[in-house]
């Protein structure tokens, strides 16, 4: 059941200059795509539509050939963001940010790197690259299909960054998720994907 | 390049650390204190004789003593009694309103946030249209068409205090629901019920303590103010609003006690949970996490 | 001598933990570097590593809450407060990460003519705008009708206006496509050639290994190596920490090996010996110890017992 974008456009004002126009991609189950571009040219736009945080003014989203609903339930696209921070609340203790979404499992947290003393501690106690792999570990409940990865790792040291996408890509496969990986880094795409699009 | 700056490690030259005095220590003392001054009004009110608000035509207006600590009226009742019981039934009232007021702030301000664009235009014309009305003629309003009393004020301080908080919610709940991990608690199908009561009440809950200690006094003064036109608590009830309207009278004749000392008392109530209530907001935000 | 010698420096903050309890965390604890004019030297450390606060500490605005352990030379004295607050913006210049620290009511032009210094002003803005091939209308714009580009360049033509002798830029090409970050580099390059001391402080080891003269590695608040950056390269033979080999190759284009040892940041562990003793896999007996001071070997400085 690939995922499909078709004929997206977007664009911010209604009569402003169009950052997408009809724009075509496709990702299917099992599969790393890299999404290269420099910044500014809708890299960001295009994960934040297929992974429903933004509703294009033309085109759709399939899921085997289905329009994807973005309005309630588990989203079976879930995206990854460059700053971690920003997407926990700071309030909360990382076990309820884990498990906001599904009861993430033994298994997935070990293999992520997720350390059992994490989980009692706030976000403000914990490091970027511990918080990403937080993150991920919410964003791959089972409903999961796709995972859009946005600048997952710009922000963290080489070897964080080998860590998480060694974790990450084994777990892809395991699970046949499909992979959209939106980086300005051309090495690390040409590392991990099977096919880098450009923008 | 000088070789020995490296070898530094046994060297420690700390700086005496200076640390910034303990403002969290000051701030919860001085909320302490005015809690505890409070809490003394409270208890007096409570504690007090009743029997005192007798009228003893033997005992009219006497001057400020210690038997009297501040002085009788014109019919021998003991001011300070007077006063007390005054207070209380006011930081009663004004509790009530308060409490009614925010609610309605966070309600309204939450749905504001949460259910789109056309729920929060109808909100924000209703918070315009209260905001545009002079709370004390709206209360006015409010305590003439629900005929005097009790019930009248707090329907009338609940009903025209809200405007301002639910601003001030509206705009934080807007914030929280444009976070990005409140997005993303979307996508993971948590329903926006949900949402507002683990990701958004946790956060607004400082503001809206902050703001309803904050109410409070605003509330006091407002029902004095119409108990002192004659259109909030009956006459026979001790009301502060009450207690000043009627002193008015003797003032011109030297009796100043009757107006200056419950006058006072008002305005260190009201003073007391202001100070509670900005302190409150301090020791609050400083909860807030310092990022390094 | 160098320009700027930061010697055994360490950072604490107080804090609160909890309601009332206090505690002081030390997120710097053992930092040495030192600056000199004409090359660009840069401090390489994963996020949190405490590398921002080298930048704050040299500046003097940390908030009221830091306290500092060692010291802080500059031009061989001491930097005070009253020095800091004397050099900072006039000898001592910070390249701001984004445009969102350009003055949003302020042209373009005019906040290049504010850093100005030795000269008449416009002139030397004109010049600068000339230099970073930036057109004459771009005077008149404000922030906010700037491309990221051009908000760039307008960064690094105040700093090139400014005279100052030394130029300290934070993460001045994070998520920067390669070309740009080349471009941004090459900025840094010409301010160094013209006698300016360079700091760099960097999460991507790979732009620093490709514009920096010299590279301090950091991790766990300490600076582990210090070394040429030109020893980077091929499988890291030439490093001397094994957590400065960790770095470099796990970079995706080195190998993208994930190492045996977890380098995560120990900063919390007190006690004597190497904070890594635990997780490195050349730590001996001399390791849970004794703290490695920072000693000088045939390739640089390097903390570290083993090597």
């Amino acid at each position: 059941m690939p995922l499909e974008g078709k004929g997206l456009s977007y664009r911010y004002a209604q009569d402003g200059p169009w950052l997408l126009r009809r724009r075509e991609i496709t990702v299917r189950r099992g599969e790393v795509v890299g999404l290269q571009g420099p910044s500014g040219c809708g890299k960001t736009t295009l994960g934040r539509i297929l992974a429903g945080y933004l509703q294009p003014h033309e085109g759709t989203v399939t899921l085997a050939g289905k329009a994807v609903r973005a309005a309630r339930g588990y989203h079976p696209i879930q995206m990854v963001f460059q700053h971690p921070e920003q997407a926990v609340n700071p309030k909360w203790t990382m076990r309820s940010t884990i498990q906001e979404g599904w009861q993430a499992d033994q298994p997935t947290m070990h293999r992520l790197g997720i350390n059992e003393a994490w989980l009692d501690r706030v976000p403000a106690e914990l490091s970027g690259g511990e918080l990403q792999r937080c993150c991920i570990a919410r964003a791959l409940g089972p409903e999961t299909a796709y995972l859009i990865a946005d600048e997952m790792t710009a922000m963290l040291d080489a070897v964080t960054q080998a860590q998480i996408w060694h974790a990450m890509l084994e777990l892809a496969q395991e699970r046949s998720l499909g992979l959209l990986v939106i980086s300005h880094d051309e090495n690390l795409l040409k590392r991990i994907c099977s096919r880098i699009e450009p923008m | 390049m000088t070789r020995v700056m490296f070898d530094s490690v046994a060297r420690l030259q700390t700086r005496s650390a200076v640390y910034p005095i303990d403002y969290k220590r000051r701030s919860l003392l001085i909320l302490l204190t005015a809690a505890a001054l409070l809490m003394m009004l409270i208890m007096a009110g409570w504690l007090t004789n009743p029997d005192a608000l007798s009228v003893q035509l033997d005992q009219r207006n006497l001057p400020p003593s210690f038997q009297h600590l501040f002085g009788t009226d014109w019919l021998g009742r003991d001011m300070f009694v007077r006063v007390m019981k005054g207070l209380l039934l006011s930081i009663q009232t004004g509790l009530a309103g308060a409490v009614c007021s925010a609610m309605i702030a966070a309600v309204l301000g939450i749905a504001s946030a949460l259910f789109g664009r056309q729920a929060d235009r109808i909100i924000t014309w209703l918070t315009d249209l209260f905001l545009s009305v002079p709370h004390l003629v709206a209360l006015i309003l409010v305590a003439f068409v629900c005929g005097g009393g009790m019930k009248g004020i707090v329907i009338g301080i609940a009903l025209t205090h809200w405007p301002a908080l639910a601003r001030l919610i509206r705009a934080e709940a807007m914030q929280l629901m444009a976070a990005q991990y409140v997005q993303v608690s979307r996508r993971l199908g948590r329903s926006l019920f949900w949402i507002a009561r683990r990701h958004m009440l946790p956060h607004l809950l400082p503001q809206l303590t902050v703001g309803l200690i904050l109410l409070f006094p605003h509330a006091i003064l407002h029902e004095a103010a119409v108990t002192f036109i004659g259109l909030g608590l009956p006459p026979h009830q001790p009301a502060i609003g009450i207690i000043l309207s009627e002193s008015m009278r003797y003032l011109s004749s030297g009796m100043w006690w009757l107006a200056v000392l419950p006058g006072a008392a008002l305005l260190a109530a009201v003073r007391a949970f202001d100070v509670i209530g900005s302190h409150t907001k301090r020791l609050l935000d400083s909860q807030q996490y310092e990022r390094l | 001598m160098s320009l700027l010698q930061v010697e055994n420096l360490s950072i604490s903050f107080a804090r609160y933990a909890g309601w009332l309890r206090r505690e002081i965390i030390m997120p710097v604890r053992q930092l040495d570097l030192a600056l000199q004019a004409g090359e660009i030297t840069a401090l390489v450390g994963a996020s949190g590593s405490g590398k921002s606060l080298l930048a704050h500490a040299i500046l003097g605005i940390l908030p009221a809450n830091a306290s500092l352990g060692g010291s802080i030379l500059y031009k061989g004295e001491k930097l005070t407060a009253a020095r800091q607050a004397k050099l900072r913006g006039k000898d001592i210049m910070l390249v701001p990460q984004s445009v969102t620290y350009l003055d949003p009511l302020m042209r373009s032009g005019a906040q290049v003519c504010l850093a100005a210094r030795g000269g008449d002003p416009r002139k030397l803005q004109r010049a600068a705008f000339r230099r970073y091939r930036l057109d004459n209308e771009v005077e008149q714009m404000y922030p906010h009708q700037l491309s990221g580009g051009m908000a760039r360049r307008i960064m690094a033509a105040s700093a090139f206006v400014s005279g100052a002798c030394m130029i300290i830029a934070d993460e001045p090409t994070p998520g920067m496509q390669a070309e740009d970050a080349a471009e941004t580099m090459k900025w840094f390059r010409e301010l160094a050639d013209q006698g300016h001391a360079v700091l760099l402080i960097t999460h991507d080891l790979e732009a620093a290994v490709a514009g920096a003269d010299r590279i301090a590695v950091m991790n766990a608040g300490m600076t582990v190596e210090w070394l040429p950056a030109s020893h980077f390269s091929d499988k890291g033979e030439r490093l001397q920490h094994p957590y400065s080999r960790a770095l470099w190759n796990s970079l995706p284009a080195n190998g993208f090996y994930v190492p045996q040892s977890d380098w995560r940041a120990v900063s919390s562990r007190e006690g004597p010996g190497c904070p890594f003793a635990s997780c490195c896999e050349l730590a001996a007996a001399i390791c849970r110890e004794e703290q490695p001071g920072m000693r000088e070997g045939e390739r640089g400085w390097v903390r570290c017992h083993a090597s």
